[in-house]
């Protein structure tokens, strides 16, 4: 079933390919992409369950021996990023041709709003099935090329502005990425990650130290830890509704998955691991702080994104099976939850003319069904009990306080502080845009109607909204699932085996 | 195989001048930035493989080939590198044709948020004179 990996990387690719093409026919256009995504998600769900029932699946693509040819490898964790990532990106989509649809076209008027969303979706797909360092480093540049174009879609003066910001950071990180990559290949002569992890291993500690350093800055600007996160809020909000989204759930989350890789992989039981502890116990509270002075809704998340960033990287920090395997179900309830709030919020900005909170008001009373799609998601992001969120935070916390040691409970205390500043500051957006009266905004947009929401708009959010709920249904066999990918994380000979099986045939 | 002096300090040049201009504020000089920190890289790349011959069976013994594999990082990472500098120069151009300058410009929401907060303060400050005023 091999066949089976390197599918989610092709089918976008082609689906680019051949909606660049068709410019000329947007409904074409559409189609094409519709039918790409829902079979890349298709894929990626058939090679989850193949990866449960038959372990790691490996793939030497041109059929080169294992260290000289580049290799796909899909595992436990690889293959759940994969679907989820499908998911969401699958419903953005839908989102996007809805907005588009209702708009005529005219917020987002580019042909090249389709394939450079396919080329995005193909990048994310490479990053997290490459097992070598440099097609990581070539999945990266995929994502981050498309994602130049998605954000400064369009030209405008805003756009141009932010976009400069990100393109510089992003451009920034990879030099330095790449930068890693030669200095491990210069130490230890290979970049296949299998083989990298044995001889890793032998090399003096202070080297060690320093080729993980060099890469956990690049990964930490791509994941907006905190001290390199100040790029992220100043750029996301200004793109359109739908690439904010999807950049808010896959784009920080690929640096992960590439700071879990690296730390489980490459550098085990490192002197790293109270470095990010630190960082993540900063990324919280900085990020969450921060919130709650914004004045914007898509400001104000974007800070919690960043905030939330150091939920992951205090389980990664712990590096226990419980913390990895947590910090694997807290980035799937992330991805989910952050790009479906900040859905609602694009349909926030539709309906009531503004994402100012000084500019809302009144939005629970004008539109019922808006108010629940913004409550529940947002409930879940604060971590209140039923919520995926909660589950997450939950075993977060339960491996910090079984490993104990004064710098485990200070991120426990953290977390929890994080988590109730978070509700704090949902809170007020929803005090502020929902629950007030809703004269100020009635005001201001005049006596016209609010715009009617489209239905596909409406119905990918909901969706998505279903879909964190859900996590919450699923969540025993999803935490059994994250329990085995981190298992074989920190066990390393599944991977290591399944690719060296390879090179033998 | 210890590594070629020249081509640590080529590195070294192209990475510093590369980091002075990336702190510019105009947009062109942060491109050449990019530029040369992205070429100091390939050579640095180029220095952590082995030297010798074309590595090609038939015109060199074996043991005496060059490592080929840093040089075909290389070629990727040169044209990535095209690419961003093609994006990044028309980025350059739509700023200067909006604004009329290629500045990397400051956040104006952060702005914003800065002197609501120096507003607050101010009024607590006013306040603090009031109440002294009152009382005394």
């Amino acid at each position: 079933m091999t066949a089976l990996v390197p599918l989610p990387v092709v089918i976008p690719l082609l689906g680019a390919a051949v909606t660049l093409m068709l410019t000329r026919f947007p409904r074409a256009q559409r189609i094409v992409s519709l039918v790409a995504l829902t079979a890349v998600l298709g894929v990626c769900v058939a090679l989850l369950v193949v990866v449960c029932t038959d372990g790691p699946q490996v793939v030497a693509v041109g059929a080169w021996p294992v260290p000289i040819g580049i290799v796909l490898v899909a595992d436990h964790f690889s293959a759940l990023m994969l679907v989820v990532s499908a998911a969401v990106t699958l419903c953005v989509l839908v989102y996007s041709v809805g907005q588009g649809l209702a708009d005529g076209s005219e917020d987002t008027p580019l042909s090249i709003y389709h394939p450079s969303y396919l080329v995005l979706t193909a990048g994310v797909t490479t990053a997290f099935l490459s097992g070598d360092l440099f097609n990581l480093y070539v999945g990266f540049e995929i994502l981050l090329v498309a994602s130049y174009v998605l954000i400064t879609v369009g030209g405008t003066e805003d756009r141009i502005r932010a976009g400069t910001t990100y393109v510089i950071v992003s451009l920034l990180s990879s030099v330095l990425f790449l930068t890693g990559i030669g200095l491990v290949y210069a130490a230890a002569g290979t970049l296949n990650l299998a083989q990298l992890a044995g001889r890793l291993d032998a090399l003096p500690d202070g080297l060690r130290l320093m080729l993980n350093c060099v890469l956990l800055l690049a990964f930490g600007i791509k994941a907006a830890v905190f001290p390199l996160s100040a790029w992220l809020p100043d750029s996301y909000p200004t793109a359109l509704a739908p690439v904010t989204a999807v950049f808010a759930g896959l784009l920080t989350k690929v640096g992960l998955y590439a700071i879990i890789r690296v730390e489980t992989l490459l550098f085990p039981g490192g002197p790293t691991r109270d470095l990010l502890l630190v960082l993540a116990l900063l990324t919280m509270l900085v990020g969450i702080l921060g919130a709650i002075a914004q004045s914007d809704v898509k400001r104000l998340l974007s800070f919690t994104l960043v905030s939330h960033i150091g939920y992951m990287l205090f389980g990664i920090g712990l590096a226990n099976e419980l913390g990895v395997s947590s910090a694997i179900f807290y980035v799937v309830h992330h991805i989910t939850i952050q790009t479906t709030l900040f859905l609602v919020v694009g349909l926030v900005e539709r309906y009531g003319g503004a994402t100012a909170l000084d500019r809302l008001g009144g939005l629970a009373a004008l539109s019922p069904l808006l108010a629940v799609l913004f409550f529940v998601p947002a409930m879940n992001l604060a971590g209140i009990p039923p919520f995926s969120g909660f589950l997450g935070k939950l075993g977060l916390i339960e491996a910090g306080a079984a490993v104990g040691g004064g710098l485990r409970w200070a991120l426990v205390a953290g977390a929890l502080a994080t988590s109730l500043l978070t509700l704090y500051a949902v809170a007020r957006v929803w005090n502020l845009a929902f629950w007030r009266k809703p004269v100020t905004m009635r005001a201001a947009a005049g006596p016209l109607d609010a715009p009617a929401l489209p239905r596909l708009m409406v119905g990918s959010t909901i969706a998505l909204v279903v879909l964190g709920i859900a996590l919450t249904g699923i969540a025993g066999p999803l935490f059994d699932l994250t329990g085995d990918a981190a298992a074989d994380l920190l066990e390393r000979a599944p991977y290591v085996d399944a690719v060296r099986g390879e090179g033998v045939r | 195989m210890s590594p070629n002096l020249t081509y640590v300090a080529v590195v070294g040049v192209l990475f510093a001048a590369g980091v002075i201009l990336l702190l510019e504020r105009s947009l062109t000089r942060v491109l050449m930035g990019v530029v040369l920190l992205a070429n100091g890289v390939n050579v640095l790349i180029l220095a952590g493989g082995r030297y010798g011959g074309p590595p090609i069976v038939g015109t060199t013994p074996e043991g005496e080939m060059s490592d080929p594999l840093p040089q075909a990082m290389i070629l990727t990472a040169i044209v990535i590198t095209l690419g961003l500098t093609a994006f990044l120069l028309a980025l350059a151009y739509r700023s200067w044709r909006l604004v009329g300058h290629d500045e990397v410009q400051d956040d104006i929401e952060d702005r914003r948020i800065v002197e609501l907060a120096e507003r607050d303060a101010g009024l607590e400050v006013e306040d603090v004179e009031d109440d002294d005023e009152g009382t005394s």
